[in-house]
């Protein structure tokens, strides 16, 4: 099986996406596999052309990676590849369009609001930040409206820390998604499959002592995690009914990565959702695969293998 | 056993074991930004990286094929602690055009000057000794210092360099407090990242403030022989042989890629130098050492400094007309020679907190936090003209332009910038050299 991994993109996580993309090309040869590891530049098209019967995985993550318009790039080409369809991406990526779905199902998610900056401008700052605390009251939790790896987010506690956790997010994007701060239990779902035949992998707890950000993600140590996490039978239900039922509404194929806090009344409250979850050493969805009992040669290689299949090159 | 008495996992065996300093190492979203810096459609003014395609590349590879079909049983050999003799010669020559008066035995090969900034480190600073810099500093040195568990106090800088007055005033006060300074650390030639020179007038000045605290200078001088419009000025250490440890490189004036840099110090000094260096390297490169002794031997090297110093005078005239033609609202220094252009951004912004706005727009720089040991910096930025084009310049001060109109506008509606402040660059990374 020939395997052509996309990694690297311009967006603010290139260095995840690198990062991630060399462990899934590793796992993929240790399987077997024919593998190749490419950027995203103007030599992609030629790589992807060469690729004969093999298939694309697209291990991009921030924009063009998972807002689904590499995705569109080769269904054009009619290509195989792994993952989710650009039309379905397009909805997962933008977090509040997701949260909006999700809004439509049993599924719960902190209550939100969307503020892209030009309102801010319009209706004047400082009042459209006292009616989000009136809303919302505190903690909240900023983030901007598309990217992942924590990257523009902040928790804020006080009212006073709001302006400055605004502008550092406007940084990222010109859309602000900002939530009710959620305490609780914090798991993330990895799930593989799609549709009916989706399933969930053990949840794995994330115990960080501070705020769960950049560093905390990558550089191990700061993180205690707990695969499967340490969670009663309800509890281990709760949220992966959340992560499976997301994963269906929104029409993500083959894997993702559902972010959950179980709140303090056991409620599961999806939080992220990832289309093209990290695949790093300190990632949570290899993680899963591990507590699984299972080895990520096997898991990666059967993931590729059905996408071949589904294409009908299998 | 029930599910709260579990054990996780750190994703690191190890982690117990590790040295205190290795907790505080951290992994910056800056260092992960500037990944993305090294793309092609991203115009990078953020690297010091020399523009090596000015250099005769066919030349040095015949010299490079040559020096190991007729030299390879020595150049590909370990070599001497202390470096090869015929390149240690040489370096004495090349340190005369600063009115540096060195025997080769002065002098200690390193694996670039880092090494050497490692090596002096190594040699005299125990946790919580007192390291004097100017403000800003050099992000290497920094890195190094805050690796020996140092601290830094910082000393303003004006036009003319470190002000002698403040540091007069900084040695005084550290003494009073009971701290003990170990040396003051200075690139007085075209500052990394400040652009200034130290004076001629005020060279004497800072040598003889140093001696009157009983504090060594360690002179880091890259940028030296890369000025515009003028001969070198003196060298501290043409001023002071006891009292100055020489630091000096051929990354810039010839190509970093040899990693080929060295150190002058008194003779006791110099002698722990050696030993800490064999305790850590053994040697330096030799097929390095003779690379660039055959270089320096065949090829016209001054000759090819006075062409990188065309190039860049033309790279910093590009900088300073596209900074002038698009961003009127901040302000900078002129260099007469070296990299970089320091850059104090207008009121209210913060440069680390606008670095993901303009890695957005394509286009990279490295925020003053990385410059200062305590997180200071915020308003400032370096852009280095040496790698880019002068046309990539235009175009990257455009960009910049248009990043800090948004980041105003942003800053200037919630009325108070990003969070960048207070959270310095960790660790150098050879995209900030």
């Amino acid at each position: 099986m020939n395997v052509l991994v996309l990694s690297g993109g311009l967006s603010h996580e290139r260095d995840v996406s690198i990062r991630s993309g060399r462990r899934v090309q590793e796992a993929l040869r240790h399987a077997g596999a024919k593998v190749t590891v490419h950027d995203v530049d103007s030599d992609l098209i030629p790589a992807v052309k060469e690729l004969g019967d093999g298939v694309v995985w697209p291990m991009l993550h921030g924009a063009s990676g998972e807002d689904g318009s590499l995705q569109g790039l080769l269904e054009m080409l009619d290509v195989p590849y792994v993952g989710t369809e650009a039309r379905t991406a397009r909805v997962a990526w933008v977090k509040p369009v997701a949260k909006a779905v999700m809004s439509r199902s049993t599924v719960s998610t902190p209550e939100y609001v969307t503020l892209p900056q030009s309102l801010f401008r319009e209706v004047g700052a400082e009042q459209v930040m006292d009616a989000v605390v009136h809303k919302l009251g505190l903690p909240l939790a900023i983030k901007p409206a598309r990217g992942g790896s924590a990257l523009g987010v902040s928790i804020v506690q006080e009212r006073a820390e709001l302006n400055r956790a605004l502008v550092h997010c406007f940084a990222y994007d010109a859309t602000a998604l900002i939530e009710k701060a959620v305490t609780g239990t914090e798991v993330a779902v990895s799930i593989l499959g799609t549709g009916a035949d989706a399933a969930a992998l053990p949840p794995v707890e994330i115990s960080a002592n501070g705020p769960y950000d950049f560093d905390a993600r990558y550089n191990a140590g700061r993180v205690e995690y707990f695969a499967p996490a340490r969670l009663d039978d309800a509890q281990s239900a709760e949220v992966t009914r959340a992560a499976l039922e997301v994963h269906r509404l929104l029409h993500l194929r083959d894997l993702s990565r559902i972010d959950i806090i179980l709140d303090e009344e056991g409620v599961a409250q999806v939080v992220d959702i990832n289309v093209a979850p990290g695949m790093t050493e300190t990632s949570l969805f290899p993680q899963a695969v591990e507590a699984d009992g299972r080895d990520l040669a096997s898991v990666y290689s059967g993931i590729a293998q059905h996408a071949l299949e589904r294409h009908g090159r299998g | 056993m029930s599910t709260s008495d579990r054990h996780g996992t750190r994703l690191d065996p190890w982690f117990d074991a590790y040295a205190a300093r290795a907790h505080r190492m951290r992994a910056s979203e800056i260092r992960a930004l500037f990944a993305v810096a090294n793309r092609p459609e991203v115009v990078s003014l953020a690297g010091g990286m020399p523009y090596i395609g000015g250099l005769p590349l066919e030349e040095i590879g015949e010299m490079s094929r040559r020096l190991i079909v007729e030299q390879g049983e020595v150049a590909l050999q370990y070599g001497s602690g202390q470096g090869d003799e015929g390149l240690r010669e040489q370096i004495t020559e090349v340190m005369a055009l600063e009115a540096i008066s060195a025997h080769p035995d002065d002098v200690v090969v390193t694996t670039g000057s880092q090494q050497a900034l490692d090596l002096v480190s190594t040699v005299f600073l125990d946790p919580g000794d007192v390291v004097v810099a100017e403000a800003p500093s050099y992000v290497g040195a920094l890195g190094v210092f805050r690796a020996h568990e140092a601290d830094v106090e910082h000393v303003a800088m004006d036009a003319d360099g470190l002000i002698p007055a403040e540091l007069d005033r900084v040695l005084t006060e550290v003494k009073a407090a009971g701290r003990r300074v170990k040396f003051l650390y200075t690139v007085p030639n075209y500052h990394n990242p400040g652009g200034v020179t130290l004076a001629l007038s005020r060279r004497q000045e800072v040598v003889d403030i140093c001696k009157r605290h009983g504090v060594l200078i360690l002179e880091d001088n890259p940028y030296g022989l890369l000025g515009f419009d003028r001969e070198p000025l003196p060298a501290l250490r043409s001023l002071s042989e006891e009292g100055v440890i020489y630091l000096g490189s051929f990354s810039k004036t010839f190509a970093p890629g040899y990693r080929v840099g060295w150190a002058v110090a008194p003779h006791a000094v110099r002698e722990k130098l050696v030993l800490a260096s064999e305790a850590a390297i053994l040697s330096p490169s030799n097929a390095s050492q003779l690379a660039i002794r055959t270089y320096l031997d065949h090829s016209d090297w001054q000759g090819q400094i006075k062409k990188f110093r065309e190039q860049y005078r033309e790279r910093r005239d590009a900088m300073i007309s596209a900074l002038e033609e698009h961003l009127p609202q901040a302000s900078w220094n002129v260099p007469d020679g070296g990299f970089y252009v320091w850059v104090k951004l207008p009121e209210g912004l913060d440069a680390k907190s606008m670095l993901p706005r303009a890695v957005t727009a394509r286009v990279a720089y490295v925020p003053g936090t990385a410059f200062y040991f305590d997180g200071q910096g915020s308003t400032h930025m370096r852009l280095s003209y040496c790698y880019p084009t002068p046309e990539r310049i235009r175009e990257g001060v455009r960009r910049l332009a248009s990043v800090v109109e948004a980041e105003m506008e942003t800053v200037n509606l919630f009325g108070v910038a990003g969070k960048g402040r207070g959270d310095a660059v960790d660790f150098p990374s050879p995209d900030l050299a």
